[in-house]
């Protein structure tokens, strides 16, 4: 599974906020960090702030913050905001679908999604924190 | 802003005969299934510790949660490893870390029987459980389960 680019933009925000809850981090400096464009990224950040997710502080020292529950949100809860996961609903034909051949096809894809769903939605921003701290941890001290 | 509940620190230990009804009972709050003459099997073959391991939490008299696991070698083709099946909490005291002292006290033991994975299995939509276990660190392994239904 491939992310779009803004999918991937706002997951490295939420993480980047969400590790650092008592400080305003300026988008400046995500996309510093993550080599990715301040323009998607502002695009993105205003998206992330009408799901409730993150706030933008202003004035001096202004920033964003994140402000939805790391126990709670999901991997899922973002990508599913900004693409589809996996093949369109049932409701969605295709050519070929109706065929024994498309039906085949779409219950081996549907088994793959429903893995997929099942993944990303166990997975909380928290425990993608800790994830991120044992790498850290276990990563050798860059050069 | 996330509300943080204040953490319980249970004492975890082996369970006794004792600790069974309210195992039984909180199985059933959980699943919608009362089963005792399981639950009994199952003491009677891993409440000695000789196969494997009931481990409850109790707060004071109180019945807390309890967890249960055991040592398996070479089903599957696997070299010895430490399995959860059963893991329970008490609603009224789910999210203050009695899960994960349950999971720590399990992991414990899997350790000091010289075992290095710990490993579960789960319906793929008992998301409160699967992100418990993800957040104790497990991931996708290596196996995969598949099945088919017989026709009748
Ligand atoms: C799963 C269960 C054991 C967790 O127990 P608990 O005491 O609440 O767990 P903890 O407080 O130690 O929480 C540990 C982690 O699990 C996460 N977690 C617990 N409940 C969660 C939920 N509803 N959604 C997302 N994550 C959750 C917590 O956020 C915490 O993660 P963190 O450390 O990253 O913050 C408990 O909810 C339970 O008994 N559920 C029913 C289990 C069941 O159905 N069993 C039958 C089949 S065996």
């Amino acid at each position: 599974m491939n992310l779009q680019m803004a999918t991937r933009h706002a997951l490295f925000a939420i993480l980047e906020l969400a590790a650092q809850p008592d400080r305003q981090v300026a988008a400046a400096e995500i996309a510093e960090k993550y080599g990715i464009s301040l323009n998607h990224l502002s695009k993105v950040l205003r998206t992330l702030g009408r799901l409730g997710l993150v706030e933008a502080v202003r004035g001096v020292g202004g920033g964003y913050r994140f402000v939805g529950n790391a126990r709670r949100v999901t991997l899922l809860d973002i990508i599913g905001a900004f693409e589809t996961v996996g093949t369109p609903a049932a409701s969605h034909r295709e050519p070929g679908d109706d065929t024994a051949e498309g039906r085949a096809l779409r219950s081996v894809m549907e088994e793959i999604d429903i893995l997929t769903r099942a993944t990303l939605s166990s997975i909380t921003v928290e425990t993608m924190l800790k994830m991120i701290r044992r790498s850290q941890w276990n990563a050798p001290p860059a050069a | 802003m996330s509300d943080v509940p204040v953490p319980l620190t249970p004492t975890i230990r082996p369970a006794t005969p004792a600790d069974l009804d309210a195992i039984i009972a909180l199985d059933q709050e959980m699943t919608g299934m009362s089963k005792p003459d399981y639950w009994r099997g199952v003491f009677d073959r891993f409440g000695n510790g000789s196969e494997g391991c009931i481990l409850v939490a109790s707060d004071g008299d109180r019945f807390v949660g309890f967890i249960v696991g055991e040592v398996r070698a070479w089903e599957f083709g696997s070299p010895p490893c430490g399995w959860v099946f059963a893991l329970g909490v008490p609603q009224d005291v789910r999210l203050r870390g009695v899960g994960s002292l349950l999971f720590d006290g399990l992991c414990e033991r899997f350790r000091q029987a010289g075992v290095k994975t710990i490993r579960t299995m789960l319906a793929r939509d008992a998301l409160l459980i699967m992100s418990f276990f993800r957040s104790q660190g497990m991931v996708g392994g290596p196996f995969i389960q598949l099945e088919k239904e017989l026709a009748g």
